[in-house]
């Protein structure tokens, strides 16, 4: 069928500048740039071009431009190019559209309408630079009650701690398995926790055994698929979280080609390779809030009570009642996944439609837990298009114990967000589990990247805080007196429990 | 829908007041009883530190006549509250004493509201229907009080005790209420300087629950996190001020959840993860749990306090030290105030000057009021 659509991008090259030294043919995974022998040049196939910029990036003398195509429909505030072109392209493919990353739709982004406080003569700012500022974090089940044994001027701890996570800045790194990132990108990542003194959740594939030896800062997933579940596997992490949903996709399982299954993929999943690795939609042991009480129960067993379980659930209207039940039936963290939260593949449809912003799910499952009284016994991490140090306070400040960073320690590595991860294609040599190309991610220089990433959030977190007048995090924990709306309704601020800016 | 079992103040209208002050707490730790004159005299010293818009004292042992039975001190801002708070404490109550608080007039404090006092116990068929001791059936009906009746506030709630404030400066204050003729064996004064004007009388200090009371300078940028915990405990937050924040977490720590005095001192300014990493391992796993649990009631940015309630008297600043905080011992006297000057002023020859650092907290503490044979205990805490 001949396609209908219009290129998105156009690839320019300034002929003066080319050298001919094909580099961007060998770069681009897509099959954009070819040479053209009779005529010496490079010529380049600009509708399959996706903007990934890797060529652009890598052409050593800067000859290469892509910009989006000029040519469009007619202007029209309702048929936007967008929904045009997915009808041409699903009238040709007769199927549900896929897409990778976050949801792109301009639904409002409430980080940008919330600003911080700063302290201003009566009480001092702190500078990080000269007084230490904590933002070591501990993550787990904390009794409501200390006990003490006092003896003679002796006094005794006599309430044990439930084991917990102890990060030593509120960033986690979020899931991402392996099989929809390779084993370089884990690689990286688990490096960076280490070095970072932070956790990597390693996502719904299961754990390569070259990367068990950074188990102690490494969280194990468990989904529906149980890719790579045993209990080797489990006893690895120092957590293990339970993943109910994701927001990039809510309701939807996941599903991995076979083309994407390797060898060393299969043997890590524990399916044969070459197979489709599907993970269903629901767990199939879990129909309701009693069932997943017993999957928790089941994981403490397995691991004889010795690590924390989490349980991560995509943001959806009611994640207040769903996050007290997950509170109450046994969980020690809770993580919520909010509509920009990221993915390898997902349904187009479902990515840009399903969910809420995570700062209102933040707000509302704080709140919830506090009115239960149950907010301190639970710790909650909150997800989805977390894009900076600021972000990251605002999210604390509204509730939040710490947050995962997926797309953002991703960018660090050379991610552009051209959004296709689906195609296994990734130039940066990320989403893809191809030999050759995943060689392009060196992970001894993504693993620098992304610990630099977070060194630089951390500095910014502490000057933050100092500037608000606190000298630890758990000072900010839930603070919104910190925090003011603009441009918000009353509705908005209500819900995010934030005054409006000069009140 | 479900059911809320909690307020948990959440938007728009939990503004709260910001305010610098002046403290000074004397304490006899053999339980004599003395006048109102040095204590005025060294808070009044520190007129710097306050503005005229509120001060207060809260003294202990003043009435010994009637120290078994409860001793509510009640603002009322008009005539209709008064009767609305005394429907609650006629039918929860056996009052024994009614009295209006001797006020005196004066141009230096306009408007000022009514003080009554009452001398009261529990209803005992009350009490015994509810299985709570006669303390939380107190905090109870205060906090019903305080919260539900508009312009009621039982402002101390103690035994043998009473705390008296206003808007005015301490000596304004003392005059109205004719402190001159009371006598008590500890006493804890306070002058405010609160950047909105005006300010109100129920926000002056210090600030009483049962026989806790808290006079404190500073401001924490922690309020919204410190309260937040509070009101998920049961609290709810009335005054709008730092203050209480510290008075009900002092309620909830000691008495509710039975902490060790000095390790109260340790959540509310608690040791540098730095200094907790170096410690062994039993005192380690023990701040590490007091960090982790009671995180939220961290105090934190500039703050000095004076914590009494019956036979002790401590003192504690941020652990940073963002606030002045200066102890003093002559003979069987404990000084605990912002400033030297102000104890050198009653005491030019002490025995000893204490100054400590950010989170040290100083207790003075008599084993039992009017006994001289047990020698008092003053103690620096190091943890």
């Amino acid at each position: 069928m001949r396609t209908y659509l219009l290129p998105e991008y156009i690839v320019e090259r300034d002929d003066l500048k080319c050298t001919r030294c094909k580099i961007c043919i060998e770069q681009c995974t897509y099959g954009v740039h070819y040479y053209n022998a009779a005529k010496n040049i490079i010529e380049s196939r600009s509708e399959r071009c996706v903007n990934c910029l890797r060529c652009v990036l890598f052409c050593p003398v800067n000859a290469i431009t892509v910009r989006r195509n000029l040519n469009a429909y007619r202007e029209n505030y309702h048929w936007t190019y967008e929904f045009i072109a997915s009808i041409k392209r699903q009238a040709e493919l007769g199927s549900a559209l896929l897409s990778g990353m976050g949801c792109d739709r301009p639904y409002l982004t409430f980080w940008d309408k919330l600003l911080l406080n700063a302290c201003q003569v009566t009480n001092p700012p702190i500078d990080p630079i000269r007084e230490p500022i904590e933002i070591r974090t501990y993550l787990g089940r904390k009794p409501k009650i200390l006990e003490f044994k006092t003896g003679d001027g002796d006094i005794e701890l006599e309430t044990k701690i439930a084991p917990d996570l102890c990060a030593e800045t509120p960033i986690l790194f979020a899931a991402m398995s392996y099989g929809a990132v390779n084993l370089n990108v884990h690689e990286a990542l688990a490096r960076a926790a280490v070095e970072c003194g932070t956790y990597f959740n390693c996502g719904e594939g299961g754990l390569h055994p070259n990367l068990y030896k950074y188990s102690e800062h490494i969280i194990v997933q468990v989904a529906s698929g149980r890719f790579g579940v045993d209990l080797k596997y489990l006893n690895a992490g120092a957590a293990i979280e339970i993943k109910i949903g994701q927001g990039a996709k809510p309701g939807i399982g996941g599903h991995l080609p076979g083309e994407k299954v390797s060898k060393d993929i299969a043997a890590v999943r524990m399916i044969p390779a070459g197979t489709d690795a599907l993970s269903p939609a629901p767990h199939h042991d879990i129909y309701s809030i009693e069932d997943l009480r017993q999957l928790i129960y089941a994981l403490k067993e397995a691991t004889e009570y010795t690590k924390p379980v989490a349980v991560k659930i995509a943001a959806v209207h009611n994640s207040a009642a769903i996050a007290s039940g997950i509170a109450r039936a046994g969980a020690d963290i809770i993580v919520l996944d909010g509509v920009r939260g990221a993915t390898g593949a997902a349904p187009k449809i479902i990515r840009d439609n399903v969910g809420i912003p995570i700062e209102l799910a933040i707000a509302s499952v704080d709140q919830r837990l506090r009115e239960e009284g149950i907010r301190n016994e639970v710790s909650l991490i909150a997800s989805g298009g977390i894009r900076n140090s600021a972000d990251v306070v605002k999210a604390i400040a509204l509730g939040a114990d710490a947050v995962y960073i997926g797309t953002a320690a991703l960018i660090a590595m050379g991610c552009t967000l051209c959004q296709r991860c689906y195609t296994g294609k990734c130039s940066w040599g990320i989403a893809t589990t191809d030999p050759e190309i995943s060689k392009r991610l060196n992970p001894e220089d993504a693993y620098k990247r992304v610990v630099n990433l977070v060194r630089a959030w951390n500095i910014e977190i502490k000057e933050m805080l100092g500037a608000m007048g606190m000298d630890s995090i758990e000072s900010l924990r839930g603070n919104r007196e910190q925090l003011r709306g603009v441009g918000l309704t009353d509705r908005e601020l209500k819900i995010l429990g934030v005054k409006m800016a000069g009140e | 829908m479900y059911a809320k079992s909690r307020q948990i103040s959440h938007h728009h209208n939990d503004d709260k007041i910001f305010s610098s002050c002046a403290l000074f707490g004397m304490i006899n730790l053999t339980g004599v009883r003395f006048t109102s004159r040095e204590p005025l005299r060294a808070i009044s010293s520190m007129r710097e530190r306050g503005n005229g818009l509120g001060g207060g004292f809260a003294i202990y042992g003043i009435y010994p006549d009637l120290k078994d039975l409860y001793a509510f001190h009640a603002m009322y801002m008009n005539l209709k509250s008064k009767e609305r708070a005394e429907k609650i404490l006629m039918r929860d109550f056996r009052i024994l004493l009614s009295e209006e608080i001797p006020t005196k007039g004066s141009n230096k404090l306009p408007n000022p509201p009514i003080f009554w006092r009452y001398f009261l116990e529990p209803e005992p068929s009350k009490i015994k229907d509810e299985y709570v001791d006669s303390d939380e059936y107190v905090v109870k009906r205060v906090r019903k009080i305080n919260i539900g009746v508009k312009g009621a506030y039982i402002i101390s709630s103690g035994k043998n005790m009473g705390v008296f404030k206003g808007i005015g400066f301490p000596e304004d204050i003392a005059d109205f209420f004719y402190l001159d003729e009371y006598e008590g064996y500890m006493w804890v004064c306070h002058a405010r300087f609160p950047t909105n004007t005006p300010g109100w009388w129920g926000g002056a200090h210090p600030f009483n629950i049962l026989d806790w009371s808290v006079a404190h300078n500073g401001e924490l940028s922690s309020y919204g996190v410190n309260r937040r915990y509070l009101e998920m405990q049961g609290y709810k937050c009335t005054m709008w001020t730092d203050t209480e924040v510290l008075a009900y977490a002092f309620d909830l720590l000691a008495r509710r959840h039975r902490i060790p005095i000095k390790l109260i001192a340790k959540i509310l300014a608690p040791p540098y993860w730095e200094e907790i990493d170096s410690m062994e391992i039993k005192e380690r796993l023990m701040f590490t749990a007091l960090r982790k649990v009671y995180g939220s009631l961290m105090m934190n940015g500039p703050f000095s306090i004076i914590v009494a309630h019956h036979g002790e008297m401590i003192g504690l600043t941020d652990r940073k030290k963002l606030r002045p905080l200066t102890a003093g011992i002559k003979g069987d006297f404990l000084y605990i105030s912002s400033e030297e000057a102000a104890i050198r002023l009653i005491s030019p020859k002490l025995d000893k000057i204490i100054r400590p650092s950010g989170g040290e907290m100083i207790i003075g503490r008599i084993k039992s009021p009017q006994s001289l044979e047990v020698p008092p205990l003053i103690r620096r805490e190091h943890i």
